[in-house]
């Protein structure tokens, strides 16, 4: 192969690794949400996004509600916001003070749950997303972009500032990240933790519809989705859970090695490529690249 | 009320402390040993089934109820387990050489695994075990030759001094002989758990610091909790592929390790009689499954088995039923039951109230 054909292809590889792994920083994103303010994690994340996904595709459909694109969306959000919030006050919020894994097994089994739902909603057959921008290609110097590729690049990036400034700059983000820290010593000088906590389990459910629709822009979705969870997990603490852009940047890593790994190695360690990331950084670093753990200091 | 009157203080560590307790245990191994001879050949393989999944909870629950350490990981243990008893039986081994092998090939990778990943603690070591999992999975697809890959292997039939265990010929003695294994593991399990050793798991579960303060290698018990756990659902899996017989990777799917991890959590977390009540409960509710569905359908023609999934879907429920109201599981449920009784006027509604600990970060270490 001459090289720049080859120069060619691995660009192209790039360019669709870098939207995928935007997909999978979005899930990340999610989990750091949650993991920000409560320390808990949240296992159902993949499989919220697999809601959102279908819940716009339910609405927006021909065959299914019919409403427009621009207006399922926004609605799918919404909705995906409310479920978020509900989970938080009905069910974990009976397991506050409990040990960490109980949420974790919480999660686990409130994913089947939500597959179980979509499932008898939707069917198990792959089902796809219609979009205003399907199958739009722009061609930049012989490399094929998709415009839902773009798109998830775009939206990935103004989603990660805007969360980002939010726990950086408002009141609720600092006070969000203060009731993680210690919540009883933030509950004490005045932070609703309570409300705090179901509105990052909404707002980790909007992510998480987000990131459902740029998947669905990208391919068909089928209610096993849910398990790309696990990757974007390792996206995020690759990144070191508990920092925002290191879930992008996880996500973005994930993304890209996946495919480069398909094209120079057997399928089976390009399976494992991300997870074989994972635990070289977990042994080297076991903060994750952007460490938020610190000795404590006697 | 029984009063144990203690005239040395080896009597404190006892692992009876009454002979009525041995007794009641001595009896159902002896009802368990007769099982062949009372129920049918169907039952008596679920039994087998039973046994089986108790065993590779035990192991689990080493790691999580004793010492404190999640694994989303365990079913590539399992994996482990019943590849190398396969793999070695296939070329030429006995059982009584590939078993114990097996077992050993599982707790020598878990404890490998467990020396990096100790290091990480709570929600990253679930993570890094479920990583290990997806990679061991893999593995297994591409280490065909012996393997088996895609296509799967098979577990070839027990023989032992020229008395044959088959599984589907001699389901009696496959029987006896799962428990006989699972017997020993228990009373080894149980004898651990009052050793030095098994007193530094618990240490190590309910305060780092305090057991480090202690003079106890966190690192060391940790990592050897991890290798026994490990071990021990490797002879789980052993046994698990004798009980198949035919098996690929798909066996061994995170379900498995999921559906383990429900075995303690629902059993009761920090008990050996937990993983016996979760391993009950997950064998027995498909079959519970099974007849509720043709009830519902002959009495309301709703047919359920039109909706896929709903298995997995009831465990869930049931999983975050317990998770939310008994996070104690049955065999804690059972000790307040068996509390009320005991004490019977005397018992107060705030005594087994579980304690709060409120969140601080772990962030801070």
């Amino acid at each position: 192969m001459p090289m720049a054909a080859h120069l060619m292809e691995v660009l192209q590889l790039l360019i669709g690794g870098l939207a995928n792994g935007c997909i999978y920083g979005l899930v990340a994103l999610g989990f750091v949400l949650i993991y920000k303010a409560s320390e808990g994690v949240n296992f159902a994340q993949g499989d919220m996004m697999m809601l959102g996904a279908f819940i716009a595709l339910g609405l927006g459909n021909e065959g299914q509600l019919g409403l427009s694109f621009w207006l399922a969306v926004p609605l799918a959000i919404a909705l995906m916001f409310g479920i978020g919030w509900t989970v938080e006050r009905v069910v974990v919020r009976q397991l506050f003070g409990q040990p960490q894994f109980a949420l974790v097994i919480l999660t686990i089994a409130m994913g089947f749950v939500f597959r179980f739902i979509a499932g008898s909603i939707w069917g198990y057959s792959p089902l796809v997303l219609e979009t205003p921008f399907a199958g739009v290609n722009l061609s930049l110097g012989g490399v094929v972009i998709s415009l839902a590729d773009l798109i998830a690049i775009v939206v990935t990036l103004v989603l990660t500032v805007a969360l980002w400034a939010f726990f950086a700059f408002t009141k609720v983000g600092l006070a969000a990240q203060a009731s993680s820290q210690n919540q009883m010593a933030s509950y004490i000088v005045g932070v609703p933790v309570m409300k705090i906590n179901a509105l990052t389990w909404g707002l980790s459910g909007a992510v998480a519809t987000v990131a459902g629709v740029l998947y669905a822009t990208r391919g068909a979705i089928d209610p096993n989705i849910g398990l790309l969870g696990i990757k974007a997990f390792a996206a995020a603490v690759i990144g070191g859970l508990g920092s925002l852009p290191g879930a992008l940047l996880g996500g973005l890593l994930i993304g890209i090695i996946e495919p480069i790994a398909g094209r120079y190695a057997p399928g089976e360690l390009a399976i494992m490529s991300p997870y074989i990331l994972m635990l070289v950084v977990l042994v080297t670093r076991p903060g994750g690249l952007f460490a938020q753990i610190h000795m404590k200091k006697v | 009320m029984r009063v144990v009157f203690k005239k040395s203080y080896d009597r404190d560590i006892d692992l009876h402390e009454h002979w009525l307790d041995r007794a009641k245990i001595a009896v159902l191994l002896a009802v368990m040993a007769a099982l062949p001879f009372l129920v049918g050949n169907y039952y008596l393989a679920e039994a087998a089934n039973t046994l089986i999944w108790a065993l590779a909870g035990m192991g689990l629950m080493i790691a999580v109820g004793h010492t404190g350490q999640v694994s989303l990981g365990h079913a590539a243990f399992l994996a482990i387990g019943a590849y190398t008893d396969a793999g070695l039986m296939n070329a030429g081994m006995p059982f009584w050489i590939a078993f114990p092998v097996a077992g050993l090939a599982a707790g020598l990778f878990g404890a490998v695994i467990a020396i990096p990943a100790v290091r990480l603690s709570g929600i990253y070591l679930a993570i890094a075990t479920l990583a290990v999992f997806v990679i061991v999975e893999e593995l297994i697809i591409m280490l065909e030759p012996i393997t088996g890959g895609v296509g799967g292997t098979m577990a070839p039939s027990i023989s032992l001094m020229g008395i044959s265990f088959d599984r589907y010929g001699a389901l009696a003695n496959f029987y006896w002989l799962v428990l006989g294994i699972v017997a020993l593991v228990t009373w080894g399990y149980a004898n651990l758990m009052r050793s030095p050793t098994g007193r530094s798991f618990l240490a190590v579960r309910d305060s780092e610091v305090s057991a480090r303060s202690l003079g106890i290698n966190v690192t060391r018990t940790k990592a050897l909790a991890f290798g026994l756990s490990a071990g021990v659902t490797g002879l789980g899996g052993a046994l698990m592929g004798h009980y198949i017989g035919f098996f690929n990777y798909e066996l061994f799917s995170i379900f498995i390790s999921i559906n383990l991890l429900l075995v303690v959590t629902i059993g009761g977390l920090g008990f050996i009689q937990g993983a016996f009540l979760g391993a009950i409960l997950i064998t027995g509710m498909p079959q519970v499954i099974a007849i509720l569905r043709d009830t519902v359908n002959a009495s309301t023609g709703i047919d359920l088995a039109s909706l896929p999934g709903i298995d997995t879907m009831m465990f869930s429920v049931l999983l975050i039923g317990f998770i939310l109201f008994e996070p104690t599981g049955l065999y804690g449920r059972w000790l307040k039951i068996r509390t009320w009784f005991e004490i019977f006027p005397l018992a107060r509604r705030d005594m087994f109230r579980r304690h709060k600990t409120y969140l601080k970060t772990e962030r801070m270490r």
